[in-house]
């Protein structure tokens, strides 16, 4: 069995790519997908412990995981698309109204 | 010699979803970076398999892959970005910044992981992480988040609606 050490450096990889994306992208739909990946690098850790401890709770938090995915995603696209209605602009530094 | 075999898949499986990865980050045009989003979905549903979770193998393909980032390009096409400009208002520095920040995080937490030692799996039952042992414990001891769940998919409904709403 390949040891569990090399899912969880995978995980950290794919973590920390994302975590780059979001820093220095400027489109907000990139920036979302870059979260989306950050979702399942942490989806493959929990999938690992559980299978390397052998309890299924760990997929379980998974599969909470992923339905919590889907709803912020439904809900951030929507916020997305009105803020393109009002802006016809999407890049995260033109969103600075309430800045002084 | 299965380990082997179970070394080389993983690495099969690995390579490609970290490509797909940086793909992601460095695509010029958001397709490009929504097509490489669904490969990478695809890789990591492989390497679920490849730990016995074969339930969510599959959800991964058909939530991930098959809503999620349907709904993601339909968002793209409707609004119809230019290519992304590289460079423009963000300073060098912060960009550097950044992408030195998120790799200190990524060797810190690859160090953690090698100070855990070594972590050889243990063989589990035949029906470790599937259907019928996910849906026992969800419907049995994990009843509240489930329910929970459905709500905040209620709500989440709502509220897409409401906030892509042209008059309220």
């Amino acid at each position: 069995m390949a040891p569990a050490n090399l899912y969880l450096i995978l995980s950290a990889v794919i973590f920390s790519i994302g975590l780059a994306g979001v820093v220095f992208k400027r489109n907000a739909l990139m920036v979302f997908m870059c979260i989306e990946l950050m979702l399942n690098a942490v989806n493959l850790t929990f999938v690992a412990f559980s299978r390397y401890y052998a309890d299924v709770t760990g997929q379980l938090f998974v599969f909470m995981v992923m339905s919590v995915a889907a709803a912020e995603a439904a809900v951030g696209l929507g916020i997305i698309i009105s803020f393109f209605r009002n802006r016809i602009s999407v890049d995260v530094d033109d969103a600075s109204i309430l800045k002084n | 010699m299965s380990d082997k075999a179970e070394i080389f898949v993983f690495w099969v499986l690995a390579i490609p979803l970290v490509a797909a990865s940086l793909g992601v980050i460095l695509a010029r045009s958001a397709v490009h970076a929504a097509m490489s989003l669904v490969a990478a979905f695809f890789f990591l549903a492989g390497i679920y398999i490849l730990l016995t979770a074969h339930l969510l193998a599959w959800l991964q393909v058909l939530v991930y892959a098959g809503a999620i980032m349907v709904v993601f390009l339909f968002v793209i096409m409707l609004l119809n970005f230019d290519d992304e400009v590289l460079g423009v208002s963000r300073m060098r520095v912060m960009k550097l910044l950044g992408i030195a920040g998120a790799a200190g995080l990524g060797l810190i937490v690859i160090r953690a992981v090698r100070e855990l030692g070594s972590m050889p799996m243990v063989r589990v039952d035949e029906d470790f992480g599937t259907v019928r042992a996910v849906g026992r414990v969800l419907f049995t001891q994990y009843l509240l988040p489930f329910e929970a769940t459905s709500l905040l998919l209620l709500v989440s409904i709502v509220g897409a609606v409401v906030v892509a709403k042209q008059r309220i």
